[in-house]
């Protein structure tokens, strides 16, 4: 094995312990990981912006394909920095006018198209299909994905949630009870995406214990194992520092 | 002078706005290469905002040092991460392999910057944990229906919760697919009604806040 992957493997691992120390309290540990991870993305997404924006959107067209029209938006992103500069600074709305025009005149009809008349047109689907040796598909099991009776569920779930939600009439009487409905839908809707954020979080712990086990090989030098008991040692350490400098009760 | 500094954004906008949005509707080439090259030119603009943002950043833990704040420590380990990836990045042209061999930049990616990010978003667990312990108490019809949902859910997602209750992921991609799509579909639809109102607010200079504030 190449030292490079070893060393990665006992720098992935420290890295992975020190932000995992937050679990027992805020301490050092956890700060110089936390910073470390701010500067090296910060670094990282300078660097992919440098390689997409100025290599390949700026210099390749202009040096090499001779499309200048590409000085406009170098003009109009250079007025935004024109903030730093506080008799200059109005110059920086043309910049930002410019992007806020654009994407609401662009957003308009895109969202009415995909988003609005789309999504109606996929909440009133027909209950049966004709299949192709001329019979019609249809089953009354919820849980079968091709059963249309879920299209009545569907149906309901929209019009109670968006009637809970358009406050224009008073929820009462009928009404009242359409919007009880939107609650519960609304409820489960909060509670499935509770539950599947979790065990999306839990996947990713998953991703780095396995690490963890797979770094703990005497091939990588058992470099948890080690990294573990120096981290450990150093919380100790911190710990019984601390308590000596806090002020008596 | 206070056309310059006023009328003339609000101008811009409004042509700009109305240009993009016409433009949706007519099918011709000119109109589609206009889309591709405004779309380019988001993307520089965007790269200039980058640098106001990078440019606070540094900012912020300079003045932390200066003052010598505490933690100011922490702010040079972000210094140092910051510009030794730029650097390294810079040196080997943004790329993480080259010719298949992972350079030193791929090796801040896979070795460093991935496992920060999996730990930094895994510990959440924890404390989504911990929130719904002391929140997911069914106090009352609704927060029932909450938990059992997000109970559900949770075992349909895992080999054990199947293994244990064999429809539970079934349910789950019931309650996924169907109930909580509806929901989802219910708010896309509202949150949209809005982000037109909005976007018709700004084109006809009806909202101007994004114009910030400051002298006329």
């Amino acid at each position: 094995m190449s030292f490079e992957v070893i060393l990665g493997a006992w720098v992935a691992t420290g890295l992975t312990l020190f932000i995992l120390t937050f679990l027992y309290q805020d301490n050092p540990l956890f700060k110089l990981a936390e910073h470390l991870y701010v500067g090296i993305s910060v670094g990282y997404a300078i660097v992919k912006t440098y390689d997409t924006v100025v290599i390949r959107l700026i210099y390749e067209p202009m040096v090499k394909q001779g499309d200048w029209w590409l000085l406009i938006p170098l003009a109009i992103g250079a007025l935004m920095l024109t903030r730093y500069v506080p008799k200059a600074a109005w110059m920086s709305r043309i910049a930002f006018a410019f992007v806020v025009g654009v994407g609401s005149g662009l957003a308009i009809p895109r969202v009415i198209s995909s988003y609005i008349l789309k999504q109606i047109e996929d909440t009133v689907r027909p209950l049966a299909f004709l299949a192709t040796d001329g019979s019609t598909t249809f089953t009354y099991s919820l849980l079968n994905p091709a059963s249309n009776l879920n299209a009545i569920v569907l149906l309901i779930g929209v019009v109670s949630v968006l009637f809970y939600f358009f406050f224009s009439v008073e929820h009462t009487g009928p009404g009242k009870a359409v919007a009880r409905t939107g609650i519960i839908f609304l409820m489960i809707a909060f509670g499935a995406a509770f539950g599947y954020t979790v065990m999306a979080r839990m996947s990713l712990l998953i991703g780095r214990l396995t690490d963890l086990i797979e770094y703990a090989q005497p091939q990588y030098g058992r470099a948890t194992w080690w990294l573990l008991a120096i981290t450990i040692a150093t919380l100790i350490v911190f710990h019984a520092r601390r308590k000596g400098t806090e002020p008596p009760q | 002078m206070t056309f310059l500094r006023r009328q003339l954004p609000l101008l811009i906008t409004l042509v700009t706005g109305l240009l993009f949005a016409a433009q949706y509707y007519i099918p011709h080439p000119s109109s589609e290469l206009m889309l591709t090259s405004v779309s380019k030119w988001l993307q520089i603009i965007g790269g200039f905002a980058l640098i106001l943002g990078v440019t606070s950043l540094f900012h912020i833990h300079a003045v932390k040092i200066r003052r010598k704040e505490p933690g100011w420590g922490y702010s040079f380990v972000l210094y140092a991460g910051m510009i030794g990836t730029i650097v390294i990045g810079l040196w080997h042209g943004g790329k993480e392999t080259t010719d298949g061999v992972t350079t030193a930049f791929g090796w801040i990616y896979t070795f460093m910057m991935v496992p920060l990010q999996g730990t930094m978003f895994a510990i959440l667990a924890f404390f989504i944990a911990s929130a719904a312990y002391r929140s997911f108490r069914a106090r009352s019809r609704e927060a029932a229906v909450l938990l059992i949902a997000a109970i559900i859910v949770m075992m349909g997602r895992v080999p054990l919760g199947e293994h244990l209750i064999p429809i539970s992921g079934d349910i789950t991609q019931w309650i996924l697919n169907v109930l909580n799509a509806s929901v989802r579909r219910a708010i896309l639809i509202g949150v949209s009604l809005g982000a037109v109102a909005l976007s018709l607010k700004i084109i006809f200079g009806v909202e101007r806040a994004y114009l910030g504030g400051g002298k006329e």
